[in-house]
């Protein structure tokens, strides 16, 4: 079993803010974070894939494929929006996009995608918020 | 609910000797080479820590960063932050090797953390090495 990874960069807006909240819980919870006009970063996503490596190719999976998958899937919906206003799993499910969150929902799409392919598997989606600060998500168990 | 993974990188400045009393001189010059140079030597060391748990469905988050900072800073980072990490008590029956310092900060971590289990410690001594711990 082979693991590959491909690492891919977005540049996205967002904040935190919890409308169950008052104003003072999200400032003390989220802090600057909370801040309405929202902030920016930029975002690198690392997406791996763990399979054998194909007898006659030597691949696990093609990398020109599986950055084509990661631009259709994330970075054509992700990339230079805000995505509490224009990313569906935030602005429609009102998801707070923490790194947490947006880990899970890149994994959510690429996932099947990958999965219908066939070969490789999805192991691991992680998303850097800056180069100190990073989520992961592996799945459901 | 879903299980995710939340991590945060530190850093830390700190100098060692790399000397096992149990050996003789040589063998300890023999053994660590310049890291055995009696008046030690310094890092800037990386303290990649990684915390997994549920995602809180109020606020979207493993462990809240602020306190996690706040934990990492005062049971890490205010202890071996510019120190001479042989004088630290945990060095004293140990050799303070990058090994060494990875397990003691996962244990000083892992009691310490305010929320999450503690997946792993990763210190990185250089750009070229680094040690993973994962309990």
């Amino acid at each position: 079993m082979i693991e590959l990874t491909r690492r891919a960069t977005f540049s996205a807006s967002h904040y935190y803010w919890n409308e169950a909240w008052s104003q003072e819980k999200n400032e003390a919870i989220f802090g600057r974070c909370a801040r309405r006009n929202g902030h920016g970063h930029n975002y690198t996503l690392e997406v791996t894939v763990a399979g054998e490596a194909d007898p006659v190719t030597g691949f696990v999976v093609d990398l020109k494929w599986l950055k084509d998958v990661i631009e259709r899937a994330v970075l054509a919906e992700f990339d230079h929006r805000h995505l509490n206003l224009e990313v569906p799993e935030f602005a429609e499910q009102k998801l707070i996009p923490t790194t947490e969150n947006i880990a899970i929902a890149a994994w959510q799409r690429l996932e099947p995608v990958v999965s219908e392919a066939g070969g490789a598997r999805l192991s691991r989606v992680r998303v850097y918020e800056t180069p100190e600060i990073f989520a992961e998500y592996r799945g459901e168990k | 609910m879903a299980m995710a993974y939340f991590g945060r990188r530190y850093m830390l400045s700190a100098s060692h000797r790399l000397h096992a009393e149990s050996l003789s001189e040589e063998e300890n010059r023999a053994t660590y080479g310049k890291c055995n140079n009696p008046h030690g030597h310094g890092h800037n060391y990386v303290v990649e820590v990684l915390v997994g748990g549920e995602v809180d469905r109020e606020t979207g988050m493993v462990v809240n960063m602020a306190t996690l900072d706040e934990t990492v800073r005062e049971a890490v980072l205010e202890r071996f932050d510019h120190t001479n990490l042989n004088f630290d008590p945990l060095f004293v029956n140990q050799v303070p090797t990058t090994e060494n310092l990875t397990k003691a900060v996962f244990d000083v971590l892992k009691h310490a953390l305010p929320a999450g289990k503690l997946e792993y410690v990763r210190m990185e001594e250089t750009e070229n090495n680094f040690f993973e711990f994962r309990g």
